[in-house]
């Protein structure tokens, strides 16, 4: 709102008489639709979420010492489990553990009655998309790269693993699409780089992706 | 004319005519595998969509001499496939390892152009969005996508099984461009009842199929467009074999 009363007394002083009355509207529409396509819009379009828990990856990572796979697994069929259920959470968190009130409601609400916990995912691809975990390894990345896993993990999903809570989550109001998953292009940082060619499997073909 | 990659894999069919009874099973297990929506007038052949069909061939004579076979089409996945080479946006390509022609459905704009240039009609047009009926939508296979009205859709090799095996490969600590005999195959392959299909890697000598390609009665249909296949039929029957191709009356059948 700034810009504009900046803009319009700018061309009331010296530019209404130079450039004549037409150019100012004009330039007036252009601030406030800039402003509404950057500012207000992007706003408008996601709606924001909480985890239905807040969930320390940190608590887990550097207090209990696991790593990323061993909750998020990889199956022996090579496909990806993605998130673990409630039962698995419940090998260690059979009754509360700690102090934080947030495990004990985890505890009292999803372990003892046995439900799942409706956990909001970042990274869900459109139906188009074909990921494969199995492929993106640290075995194939770490033969020049040399990532820790929650380093390579991090490459493609928000970095959590250093964060006591889970990043809110942007969903688009239109095509239900979260807003921070992964778009073609960051994919392109390996796939379409040469050097990665003949070191890893990879390649730029669409139906490595595309499905 | 563009130049096309060659593949040190080339993932390829060999449909043995004389032991196909024409029962359709291959292409109900592609439909059900694919997700290919029940159509709302299947007799309408001018707009019903199949990646596989089951073609009837005759030897046109009258009846003791009177002889059929049936042929089911796939996409053959063509080493110079001439969609590729007239699709305006590249929704179509032949550039993966294996060589199986990609459709990628989101960038394709419904010109039909690929439909044209297909000596095979293996292409065909969603004229209608895809609906099931209501419970039927839980048979959906997850891995792969489901088409939209507008857009031109094919056989993929039942790419997404491809995609699956690699990835078995991988957890087990294999090559996962060196696939076993078998680890991959197609849904019409799996569920032929006289296995009369066999799939698997034409370049690669362990493979069954490998062999069966090089086989005297073995051709491929309208071999002479230059089109090269990946799919290969067989028939000891020189009648069949003759209607694979543009022969002339008095010409010599291949095999």
């Amino acid at each position: 709102m700034e810009d504009r009363q900046l803009n319009s007394s700018g061309c009331g002083t010296d530019g209404g008489k130079c450039c004549g009355g037409g150019i100012t509207p004009f330039l007036v529409g252009l601030v406030v639709s800039l402003i509404f396509g950057w500012w207000v819009f992007p706003d408008m379009i996601y709606s924001k979420k909480e985890q239905p828990i807040r969930f320390s990856h940190k608590v887990h990572m550097e207090g209990a010492g696991m790593e990323c796979k061993q909750c998020h697994v990889l199956r022996e069929d090579g496909t990806f489990a993605g998130l673990p259920s409630t039962a698995s959470c419940a090998d260690c968190h059979s009754d509360v553990m700690g102090s934080d009130p947030e495990e004990a409601r985890f505890v009292n609400e999803y372990v003892k009655t046995g439900k799942e916990v409706k956990w909001l995912v970042y990274q869900i691809q459109p139906d188009n998309v074909f990921f494969s975990h199995a492929a993106h390894s640290l075995d194939g990345c770490n033969q020049c790269h040399e990532f820790k896993e929650s380093e390579l993990c991090a490459q493609c999903h928000p970095d959590v693993a250093n964060s006591d809570s889970a990043p809110t989550h942007f969903e688009n109001k239109l095509t239900g699409y979260s807003k921070q998953t992964m778009k073609m292009w960051q994919c392109e940082r390996c796939h379409a780089n040469e050097n990665h060619y003949g070191v890893t499997s990879s390649s730029n073909a669409c139906f490595v992706c595309h499905k | 004319m563009s130049s096309f990659k060659e593949f040190k894999i080339k993932w390829g069919m060999a449909i043995d005519l004389d032991k196909c009874t024409g029962c359709g099973a291959c292409m109900v297990a592609c439909q059900a595998e694919n997700n290919i929506a029940p159509q709302p007038d299947a007799s309408n052949k001018l707009k019903s969509l199949n990646w596989l069909v089951v073609y009837e061939l005759t030897n046109g004579k009258p009846f003791p001499e009177h002889e059929v076979a049936y042929l089911p089409r796939p996409c053959m996945q063509c080493g110079k496939p001439s969609c590729v080479s007239v699709c305006p946006v590249i929704a179509t390509d032949k550039n993966e390892e294996g060589g199986i022609v990609s459709q990628v459905y989101p960038r394709c704009i419904g010109c039909r152009y690929c439909m044209a240039s297909c000596p095979y009609h293996a292409r065909y047009f969603n004229w209608f969005d895809p609906t099931w009926p209501e419970g039927m939508d839980k048979t959906l296979t997850p891995d792969v996508s489901v088409r939209p009205r507008g857009v031109v859709e094919k056989c993929s090799f039942c790419h997404h099984r491809f995609m699956q095996a690699k990835d078995k490969a991988r957890v087990e600590g294999r090559d996962p461009n060196a696939l076993n005999d078998g680890d991959y195959v197609t849904s019409c392959t799996e569920a032929c009842p006289n296995g009369a299909i066999v799939f698997g890697d034409v370049n690669n000598p362990a493979h069954k199929v490998h062999d069966l390609v090089k086989g005297k009665y073995a051709f491929r249909l309208l071999e002479r467009l230059g089109t090269d296949p990946q799919v290969y039929y067989i028939s000891r029957r020189e009648w069949v074999r003759r209607l694979g191709d543009n022969y002339l009356e008095n010409e010599k059948v291949k095999g």
